[in-house]
Formats: structure tokens, C-alpha cells, sequence
């Protein structure tokens, strides 16, 4: 039973990936990463990765990829080429490339002398896995990375933020320059102070 | 299953993610293929954790997790910021450096 559970999660695994790569349209790689990420969910399951599991169905599943099916619906579509093609023999070298470090990785694993690599895993006890487990472990032994995990989700929120704001009426067409990313000058003109006061009751200029 | 089977599904996936992100232009799906690429190591790291008893791995997944999703958040500000000022969403298009 867990073999053919198995092989149906990792083709569709697989599968799911060479979609992601392989389609032409942005929106529909987003979607077979959906379905790649579910595949790999129960193969989770399968390890007896429960909370991983849940994580990656939940975080990864429902919230990065609407993240993704928003930007992708908003950018449109994107992918026709813009500049000069570089050729299909760039494109073969790339794909030799990574050819070369699959066949690297499977020398690795196949050729380990590790024996337990060929066996089912060790024992596990009751509970392996569940969120009361990894709730554990995360809260004593890895409070440090817990705690740093969650600074760094505050400053990659905080700086798409920053990034991704409107800016009213600013630069020439053609450049991203990291000053103006600092650069918190009004450029809607002058105001009078009577409307500049009904902008702070208000709670900012309504440019922005 | 023994745990060489998870490997090499999470080799296979690797490679597909590494690929990819060699081949296509468009940075959104660049960053999709980062993902491929996070997610074969959280496979290979869970089933290590599995292999050996020990749930340290899956710790080390769901922190995994976390850096991808600051990544795309990033990522994802950088194409719109992109989009905005007009400029080609294309990777061999935006090879010069500003500041």
C-alpha cells in the first residue's frame, strides 16, 4: 500500500515539476507547482512528517502560491522573449548541466556506503513528527532559530512592502535606483496647510 | 520504501528546479524554479529525519519553509517593482547593476 501511494505522490512529484519548467505560460507553471507541492505533501506523510506535511499544505500550497497567482496576474504574461534568443545551444548546455549533476547526485546516493539508506529507517516513536513533537523542540532546543526565523519574516515583509509601494510621478523609465527605495520626500508638490491637515486626520496623502 | 527512493526523487526534482532555472527567462518562473529546488531539499531532509528517528530534520524543513517564504516575498517585490517602471520582466534583459 505505502509503495504504490509512493510512486503515484513522487510521479506525480515529478510531474509536477517538469510542468513547472516546461510550460510556456507563467500562470500555469504557478499551478503545477500547486500540484507538485501537493505530491510532495504526501510523500511528507509518508515519512511520517505530519506537521511538515500540514506546513507545506498550508503555507506553501495556499498562501505563497496565491501570492504567486497574484503577481503573475498582474505582471501577465511575460515570457515571450524580449531580446535576441540566445540560441539552442545555450539551452542544451544547460540542460547538459544539469544532466551531469543529476547523474553526480545519483552516484552519491546509489554508491553510499551508508546501510541504512537501504532499509525502511529506524524506529520511531509514538507522536514522531506531530505538531506537539516539532512544537517542543522548536520552543527549547531551537529557540535561537526560531527566534531568528520570525525577525526575518518581519524584515522580508516589512522591505516587499517598501519595494513594491506606489511611488507618485517619479523616475525616467528605465531604472531601479536603491536611493529612491529610501527616499520618503512627497513628490506631489506643494500643499496647503489646511489640506495637509485633513491628509494627516485622514491618515496620509491619498497619493500614495 | 527505503529511504534511497526519497533521494532520488528528491535528486530528480533538483535537477528539474536547477534546469530550469538555467533555461527560462522570465524571473517569476525563475523563482518558481527556486522553489523546486528548496522543496527537493526539505524532501531529502525529511527523509534523512525519517532514516535516522530523529525529528531535528523536520525542524530544519519548516525553518527551510520560512527563508523561502521571505524569498518570494522579496522576490515577488522585486518583479513588481520591476513591472512598474516599464522596465523587460527578463532576466537577460536586466543584467546591469545600479545604485
Amino acid at each position: 500500500m505505502a509503495e504504490v501511494v509512493f510512486f503515484i505522490a513522487a510521479i506525480g512529484a515529478i510531474a509536477g515539476a517538469g510542468g513547472t519548467v516546461v510550460l510556456r505560460n507563467p500562470f500555469y507553471s504557478v499551478l503545477a507547482l500547486v500540484a507538485h507541492l501537493l505530491c510532495l505533501a504526501a510523500l511528507f506523510l509518508l515519512l511520517r512528517a505530519e506537521f511538515v506535511a500540514a506546513a507545506q499544505v498550508v503555507v506553501y500550497a495556499g498562501a505563497i502560491m496565491v501570492l504567486y497567482v497574484f503577481v503573475s496576474a498582474y505582471v501577465g504574461r511575460v515570457d515571450h522573449s524580449v531580446g535576441p534568443n540566445p540560441g539552442p545551444g545555450l539551452h542544451w548546455t544547460a540542460w547538459a548541466f544539469a544532466g551531469a549533476l543529476m547523474v553526480e547526485l545519483c552516484i552519491a546516493v546509489l554508491g553510499s556506503g551508508l546501510t541504512v539508506l537501504d532499509t525502511e529507517g529506524t524506529g520511531f516513536f509514538p507522536g514522531f513528527g506531530s505538531p506537539a513533537e516539532l512544537g517542543k523542540l522548536l520552543l527549547t532546543r531551537y529557540l535561537l532559530a526560531f527566534e531568528i526565523a520570525s525577525f526575518l519574516l518581519l524584515v522580508a515583509a516589512v522591505g516587499s512592502v517598501i519595494l513594491a509601494r506606489r511611488r507618485e510621478g517619479l523616475e525616467p523609465a528605465g531604472t531601479v535606483s536603491v536611493t529612491d527605495l529610501f527616499s520618503t520626500t512627497d513628490r506631489t508638490g506643494t500643499i496647503d496647510e489646511h489640506e495637509a491637515g485633513a491628509q494627516l486626520e485622514s491618515g496620509g496623502s491619498p497619493k500614495r | 520504501m527505503s529511504t534511497t527512493w526519497y533521494l532520488l526523487v528528491s535528486a530528480v526534482v533538483f535537477c528539474i528546479g536547477a534546469g530550469g532555472i538555467l533555461v527560462r527567462r522570465s524571473p517569476l518562473v525563475i523563482l518558481l524554479c527556486l522553489e523546486l529546488m528548496l522543496n527537493a531539499a526539505n524532501l531529502a531532509l525529511v527523509a534523512f529525519s525519517r532514516a535516522n528517528g530523529n525529528q531535528d530534520g523536520q525542524i530544519f524543513a519548516v525553518i527551510v519553509m520560512v527563508v523561502a517564504a521571505c524569498e518570494v516575498a522579496v522576490g515577488l517585490g522585486l518583479i513588481v517593482a520591476i513591472y512598474r517602471r516599464k522596465l523587460p520582466v527578463d532576466v537577460d534583459e536586466l543584467r546591469e547593476l545600479q545604485g
